[in-house]
């Protein structure tokens, strides 16, 4: 693969990097990399994903574009309001970027499907927003060796790791999912929209650095951030023997979905 | 100083930092330790791009006025 003459200009930024190059450059081009959630997360992701040249982009998202999404969902404007979500990020990457291939999911994830959507990709980026989405793509990524980002925010707060096969899981930490009520949602307890954009792009930065193999990935280490007193730490984590899927003694074999008290899921676009 | 150039690139009229780019492009279609030639314009060409590639582990081989742009020879580093 050479680069074109317009792609020398568009990633120079990006080649003049000692440890990207034009060969570094050449292999997120070839990369693909699937953001599951067109929200908060996977807005600001889809964008700098797309501007890096990331060759082919996965988006999935069953929702459609609320007006009160926009004041962090930075891939999706006014106009787009009740549009698919999948849609209005699939024309913003395009117009962004032709050198990008966008492949759209207009559905949520379950145990049933996200076997094949993960199959095709390099790295996954979870940008959801619920609980039972999250343990799901650990689990899926965990059973088919996929790495992934993990990412969550809430208020002013935000946490990220990311998993590579053989290094701890979302459940080595977190073993199953809170109780139902006891973590509030996005809209029930507000976020500051900038705190969505930080954390995206953070998960943006795994995703290529791992293309690109260069640097300390996220792993067996939890980044946590308090985006009101502007306050990071790191927690070191490590591979739990006890891991209901990644332990010595799986206990979780196949793929299984949480509930999702519905209401929620309702509130969000019906709010 | 035996060696020959295995690649020869002008850069003339080529502005920063695309002059760069451009030249670590060709490098890395060389071995280490292979030579490649750049033409550079004088100002801000000649100041910059043969830094950057110093501090990339590459090495200036040579350099020759030609009036009023350089060939700058370097080598491919490590």
């Amino acid at each position: 693969m050479n680069l074109t003459e317009e792609q020398i200009e568009r990633y120079s930024r990006h080649i003049i990097l000692k440890d990207v190059g034009g060969a570094g450059q050449e292999k997120i081009l070839q990369a693909k990399v699937l953001i599951i959630g067109t929200g908060g997360l996977g807005a600001p992701a889809a964008l700098y994903l797309a501007a890096a040249g990331v060759g082919t982009i996965g988006l999935v998202d069953g929702d459609t574009v609320d007006l009160s999404n926009l004041q962090r969902q930075v891939i999706h404007f006014t106009a787009d309001v009740k549009r698919l979500k999948v849609d209005s990020a699939r024309e913003k990457i395009e117009a962004l970027n032709p050198d990008v291939k966008v492949v759209t999911y207009p559905e949520r994830v379950h145990a049933e499907n996200i076997a094949a959507i993960i199959k095709d990709y390099d790295f996954i980026i979870d940008g959801t927003d619920n609980f039972p989405a999250k343990f799901l793509i650990n689990d899926a990524c965990v059973l088919h060796s996929k790495p992934f980002s993990h990412g969550g925010i809430l208020r002013f707060d935000g946490q990220t790791m990311t998993y590579l096969p053989g290094s701890a899981c979302y459940r080595c930490v977190f073993n199953s999912p809170p109780p139902k009520g006891a973590v509030p949602t996005c809209s029930e307890a507000g976020i500051l929209g900038a705190v969505a954009g930080m954390l995206g792009t953070i998960q943006a930065a795994e995703a290529l650095r791992y293309i690109l193999g260069k640097g300390k990935l996220l792993t067996n280490r939890l980044l946590i951030f308090n985006a009101l007193d502007m306050e990071y730490r790191q927690v070191n984590i490590r591979q739990n023997p006890e891991c209901p899927i990644c332990g010595e003694r799986p206990i979780i074999t196949k793929l299984v979905d949480y509930e999702q008290p519905v209401c929620d899921l309702r509130s969000r676009y019906h709010a | 100083m035996g060696q020959e150039i295995k690649k020869s690139l002008d850069l003339h009229g080529v502005v920063c930092p695309l002059n760069f780019v451009k030249t670590k492009l060709a490098l890395e279609t060389l071995n280490s330790g292979e030579w490649l030639e750049v033409i550079l314009d004088e100002g801000d060409a000649m100041l910059n791009v043969p830094r950057s590639l110093k501090e990339e582990g590459h090495r200036i081989v040579k350099v020759t006025p030609l009036g009023q742009t350089y060939s700058v020879i370097v080598e491919k580093g490590a």
